[in-house]
């Protein structure tokens, strides 16, 4: 628990009381084996791994490394759940969807106790963002699947098989709905790999698939390393793969499927430009920006890591921006005040410190707000790097971690240009009062995902990827759809 | 009294100009001496669709249009030129037709691939298809016209440059289609054309990091080579029909682009 820090407002001073969520709701068990065929089975492997609270360092549950052998059975019985589920009247896997949907309503509070414990991110965010989307995916692409025809007129599509879906610990559950709930829609069975560090909800989301009554093997989820995701990807009983994750990753996985006639999509890494212009509404922007970058501690691939601010309005957006990271309360993942939470693992700690360390010595002038930081458990404070050169590797490489660089511009042309000006293109931000310029830079922005006046929104109606190094391949809307899908016309 | 007739050099087609191959070199194809084209010309010809990308994608929808069906004019007039290279005058007819069949999808692109989205939430959202930039193509042996066409109509007409590589067997459809396009008020560079060995020239497109996408339905030989090489920047890999025309040919080289305003008084 983080202490109570006093705090002056106004000339009174003032404390948080401690709001911590009952972790009470969730009952994890000692150890999980892999959900396959729709049964709970140890791993042939014989190996287990513990998956820990990043906040606290305690072991939360153990769960199993699946070997070679494990991943060859999940892929034979989804290929067995295939043949039920692609079976099924399309109007019959709509209804199993939608009951997916419910139960994640009914079970919401329990799910986003489970994620904030395993992955650290906020209760806040996994309450408010993660779990309400999560049952929003199924929703909205349970009444898909049995209005295929209608997205994709005189096509005649047709399931492409088994899914091999590989999922990032940024939104574990979430990304399981990405990835989860249009695969099923259209027809397919899915073998999907969970993060190493946050296994936990997708075993609690096989239990909703059992309480679902959902056909057996029409979901299997198998739970290890890298080394189980490669093993799932060298796998050649599988017909798509889907991928979220690092753009090294999926450069490899882009790889191993050459030749190979897999159909496959890449939601890669990012480095958005958040950019702000000097008649934006600054107090709104701030907000933005602080949403951009140190949302779910910035692990998040569309994070607005690289802010360009017209140079006329530098000083008193930096003097608004470190005032507001002032009152960001960084602490207890489950403190329902808490704004930014654990970073997910010691890996990412040292990956994020290692860039902030190269940012300095780089030359850029670094800032952070007096923060101060638990002893145990996984902890970075909020960070804006100012003095930054388009060469630094802060603004090059993805941070994923709650560091902001900031760089300036004069005119909109330039402000594109530089935010170009990366390997990636998965989205950018815009700030400014005048319509026709938002216009102007969303059409310029190499992105996929254009925020004006906003940052980091989400829906499942709405198609969510990159252009350039960020991946190929849409995740909802109808052209999220398409993904999951083979044509005949 | 005979007159001795004057016969073309048939070069390649870089940045709106016809250069040699800067390696000098020539094969034999048709009876003619055509341009190898070497590693550094490919380069050249990435650099020079990369250069015009912004104004050919920047081109209103109308207008891009207008351009690629005056390309068809361009190719109708040059119709007995483009006959004695290619399959014949059925084959330049069909490429001709495939061309204003494309050019007329330029301004309904959006209608048919984007479109507005209803999210929970105050905000206005919609998604557009937008070219993913520089498209590298293989094109197929035969037919060696059509082929060409029918890969590089689905790329323009969104707004992609395209570097090409012209059937290896038959490559002197290709460089008479060049000059149709440069007459056709196609900006310099948003079409590049390449003859010479796919073998050489297929691997530096795939591997060459500012070519974002690459089309391999003329490829052959190791694909799969093709396809890691393409890995290295997470290039777009398709495939279409050598020989035809489909919404959906048009598809793989657009990228989707949602964008969120809130709504709000």
């Amino acid at each position: 628990m983080t202490d109570i820090e006093p705090r002056t407002d106004g000339g009174l001073e003032w404390t948080y009381a401690p709001a911590p969520e009952s972790r009470a709701i969730v009952s994890f068990e000692e150890r999980y084996g892999l959900y396959v065929g729709g049964e709970t089975v140890e791993p042939r492997s014989g190996e287990w791994f513990t998956s820990a609270s990043p906040a606290t360092e305690e072991p939360l549950a153990e769960v199993a490394q699946a070997g070679p052998e494990d991943v060859d059975l999940a892929v034979g019985a989804a290929r067995a759940g295939y043949e039920t589920w692609s079976g099924l009247r399309p109007s019959e896997r709509a209804k199993y969807l939608f009951r997916i949907a419910r139960i994640l309503q009914e079970r919401a509070r329990e799910l986003a106790v489970a994620e904030s414990l395993d992955g650290g991110k906020p209760i806040k965010e996994s309450r408010d963002v993660d779990l309400p989307l999560a049952a929003a995916h199924f929703f909205y692409h349970a009444g898909w699947a049995d209005k295929l025809e209608y997205a994709f007129p005189n096509r005649r599509p047709r399931p492409l098989g088994v899914a091999a879906q590989i999922i990032p610990w940024n939104f574990p559950l979430l990304m399981l709905a990405w990835k989860v709930a249009p695969a099923l829609a259209c027809g397919n069975s899915v073998v999907l790999k969970p993060a190493e560090t946050t296994p936990l909800t997708a075993l609690l989301f096989a239990d909703v698939c059992r309480q679902a009554e959902l056909p057996p093997g029409a979901v299997n989820i198998i739970t290890g390393d890298g080394s189980t995701g490669a093993e799932l990807v060298r796998h050649t009983g599988i017909d798509k793969v889907a991928f979220t994750g690092s753009t090294e990753v999926g450069k490899a996985i882009q790889r191993e499927l050459a030749g190979r006639g897999v159909p496959h999509t890449l939601e890669l890494g990012g480095k958005a430009a958040n950019i702000v212009f000097e008649d934006c509404a600054l107090d709104q922007a701030i907000e933005g920006i602080v949403n951009g970058i140190y949302f779910n501690q910035g692990h998040v691939c569309c994070a607005g890591s690289r802010l360009l601010v017209q140079e006329s309005i530098l000083e008193p957006l930096l003097g608004k921006l470190r005032g507001r990271l002032s009152t960001l309360r960084l602490g207890d993942p489950l403190d329902k005040n808490t704004d930014i939470g654990a970073i997910n693992s010691r890996a990412q700690l040292d990956r994020i410190t290692e860039l902030v360390e190269s940012g300095q010595a780089e030359g850029a002038e670094l800032y952070q707000p007096a923060c101060e930081l638990p002893e145990r458990g996984y902890w970075f404070p909020p960070t804006v790097f100012t003095n930054v050169a388009q060469s630094f590797r802060i603004a090059q490489e993805e941070i994923f971690g709650p560091v902001l660089s900031v760089m300036t511009f004069r005119t909109p042309a330039e402000a594109v240009d530089k935010a170009n000006n990366t390997a990636y293109g998965l989205s950018a931000g815009v700030w400014t009062e005048k319509g026709s310029r938002i216009l102007w830079m969303a059409a310029r922005l190499r992105a996929g995902v254009v925020w004006a006046n906003t940052f980091n929104r989400f829906d499942p109606a709405s198609p969510f990827g990159g252009y350039k190094e960020s991946g190929f391949g849409r995740e909802g809307g109808r052209h999220g759809l398409e993904a999951y899908l083979g044509f005949e016309g | 009294m005979s007159r001795l007739p004057v016969k073309k050099t048939y070069k390649l087609f870089i940045g709106g100009a016809f250069p040699r191959s800067e390696s000098g070199r020539t094969f034999l194809a048709d009876g003619q001496n055509v341009a190898l084209a070497s590693r550094k010309d490919a380069r050249d010809a990435v650099r020079a669709a990369r250069g015009a990308f912004a104004r050919w994608s920047g081109t209103t929808a109308y207008n891009r249009g207008q351009v690629l069906y005056r390309l068809a004019e361009r190719m109708e007039a040059r119709s007995s030129d483009l006959a004695a290279v290619a399959g014949g005058r059925d084959e330049v007819e069909r490429s001709i037709d495939r061309v204003v069949w494309y050019a007329g999808w330029a301004d309904k692109l959006a209608q048919a691939l984007g479109g507005a989205n209803a999210v929970a939430g105050p905000y206005f959202n919609f998604t557009i298809p937008e070219p993913t930039g520089v498209v590298a193509t293989i094109a197929p042996d035969e037919p060696p016209l059509e082929g060409l066409v029918s890969r590089i109509l689905p790329a323009l007409v969104s707004g992609n440059a395209v570097v090409a590589v012209a059937s290896e067997t038959s490559p002197l459809a290709a460089i008479e289609l060049a000059e149709a396009i440069a007459t056709s008020d196609m900006p310099g560079g948003a079409l590049n054309i390449l003859t010479g060995r796919r073998s050489e020239l297929a691997p530096i497109l795939a591997g060459h990091a500012d070519v974002n996408a690459i089309d391999l339905t003329g490829a052959n030989g190791d694909v799969a080579e093709l396809e890691r090489l393409a890995a290295g920047n997470v290039k777009r890999v398709v495939r279409g029909m050598p020989a035809g025309e489909s919404l959906w040919e048009i598809e793989p080289l657009v990228e989707m682009k949602t964008v969120w305003h809130p709504v709000g008084v």
